[in-house]
């Protein structure tokens, strides 16, 4: 479970997130939603420690993660822009970090899943965007954690691979974990968030179930909802 | 620590750069000694081209590779390490292939020409020791430099003014300030001075230990006097291992406080 109170944070003058509260219960898909520039990152890094709030706490499992590293064996990060060390190849750097977090994996399988044989042993800076994309998903999934924080994962995929990724998520879920995802893709959000949370400027707007939000904003479509909350917002 | 110390270690081993920085000196020791035909001269030139060369190796190097790791030093944030490890990892793995370009580099031409059956061996030892340091040192501001610039261009400059004014310009104010002030007492205050610049430092040190210093005239002997003791030696070292140590941990206390 994450809870998250009074989270505010600035880069240099632009204030960013204004005093977030906001808890995350253990299980079940999250979708963090929100225009361009809302937060939805910086949030996320802030769970993960990659950004250190000004004021306010995060908890996860009722720790403070503030200067703490252990926490992150549980979370598996899935970054927006997939950005390697470049002159590793694929193989190199999947072991790299099996090496790193010293886990039981499951990397033969999703290679496997996504194809990504004849790659292993290219260079990642020779990759097609969507192929970095799936060696990004194979080493977000291959470790069996207890949360999945997955950013914009659908960038550059094929149907086909959207499809397996769909379904991978759906697995995770079954097996009880929490996963937070965040998306531009209503479509994709629709059909497998169980909950979302809406942020405009640094703020929550709205929170709760796709049901919630469709009959608050009175449309039957989620995409006209986000939408609607945007224009009524002059975003 | 030691795995990211080991993935940057080879990360750089790998890369074109560090060949090239390993012939270079290669290429270096054999026409020095060659040139020279005696070791103790070849020394001396050595040691002018070291202190000016390793510092600005150094500090390319440590800009270079902070920004063009930036990728894996984000893949490394999300993973549970902590961040000291990840940066101190990395400075210590990028400043221990540079050291070993060095000492390789240079280690065999001399080794060919026949080193160890020369009395220069401990002359050419104290050479690496100081460029080992001056790499560790200027490896460490240049990491300091890059990490509170997220502007590359900018990065780059300030790392190189300071290069330059540790290099060059330092010993110009030195030399003016010793002019201006010349109907004082300067000993003391020349001995302090030099110890505020880790390359000046590095020469004195070198200097002396080659036994040229009666060259330097009064202030060689009061140098001689000071560094040629235990005590001069084991202060110069001293102040040497400070100018690792205190940006070394400013990279970790910056590092704890950055957002990526």
């Amino acid at each position: 479970m994450i809870e998250i109170t009074n989270l505010y944070k600035n880069f240099a003058k632009v204030e960013v997130l204004k005093g977030i509260n906001l808890e995350i219960k253990k299980g079940g898909i999250f979708a963090i939603l929100g225009p361009n520039g809302s937060g939805k990152t910086t949030l996320i890094k802030s769970i993960l420690g990659m950004v250190i709030p000004r004021s306010g706490e995060i908890f996860i499992n009722s720790t403070n993660i503030h200067n703490k590293w252990d926490y992150r064996k549980n979370i598996n990060y899935l970054p927006q822009i997939a950005n390697f060390p470049n002159n590793l190849s694929v193989i190199e750097l999947i072991d790299m970090i099996k090496n790193l977090r010293e886990k039981p994996t499951n990397d033969i399988e999703l290679i496997e899943l996504f194809a990504l044989k004849p790659f292993l042993d290219k260079k990642l800076r020779n990759l097609s965007g969507g192929t970095r994309q799936k060696v990004n998903i194979v080493l977000a999934f291959m470790f069996d954690s207890e949360m999945l924080i997955l950013d914009e994962p659908t960038t550059g995929l094929d149907p086909v691979s959207l499809i397996k990724l769909k379904k991978m998520i759906q697995l995770e879920k079954e097996k009880g974990k929490t996963i937070i995802i965040t998306s531009h893709i209503m479509s994709f959000v629709e059909e497998i968030a169980d909950e979302v949370v809406f942020l405009l400027d640094g703020n929550i707007y709205f929170k709760g179930t796709i049901a919630q939000l469709k009959s608050q904003t009175q449309q039957t479509n989620l995409e006209l909802a986000i939408a609607g909350i945007l224009t009524e917002n002059n975003v | 620590m030691f795995k990211i110390l080991k993935y940057s270690f080879f990360d750089l081993m790998r890369s074109r750069w560090s060949y090239v920085y390993f012939l270079f000196y290669l290429l270096l020791g054999f026409v020095l000694l060659f040139l020279n035909n005696d070791v103790s001269k070849a020394i001396i030139t050595l040691l002018n081209i070291i202190i000016v060369i390793v510092p600005l190796i150094g500090t390319i190097f440590g800009i270079m590779y902070y920004y063009n790791s930036r990728e894996f030093t984000e893949l490394l944030l999300a993973q549970p390490l902590k961040r000291t490890t990840i940066f101190l990892g990395q400075y210590i793995g990028l400043s221990v292939s540079l050291s070993l370009s060095l000492l390789l580099g240079l280690g065999i031409p001399f080794l060919v020409y026949g080193l160890f059956e020369s009395s220069e061996i401990w002359n050419f030892a104290s050479l690496i020791i100081v460029g080992v340091f001056l790499t560790f040192i200027f490896v460490a501001l240049a990491m300091n430099i890059a990490l509170s610039n997220e502007n590359r261009i900018k990065g780059f400059g300030y790392a190189i003014l300071v290069w330059l004014f540790m290099a060059v310009i330092y010993d110009g104010l030195f030399l003016i300030s010793l002019m201006l002030f010349n109907d004082y007492p300067l000993d003391k205050f020349s001995l302090i001075i030099s110890m505020f610049n880790p390359i000046d430092l590095s020469r004195i040190l070198i200097l002396l230990k080659l036994d040229i210093s009666a060259l330097l005239g009064y202030t060689g002997a009061l140098f001689n006097k000071f560094f040629g003791t235990n005590w001069g030696m084991f202060i110069s070292f001293f102040v040497l291992s400070c100018w690792i140590v205190i940006p070394a941990w400013i990279i970790v206390y910056k590092s704890m406080r950055k957002d990526f």
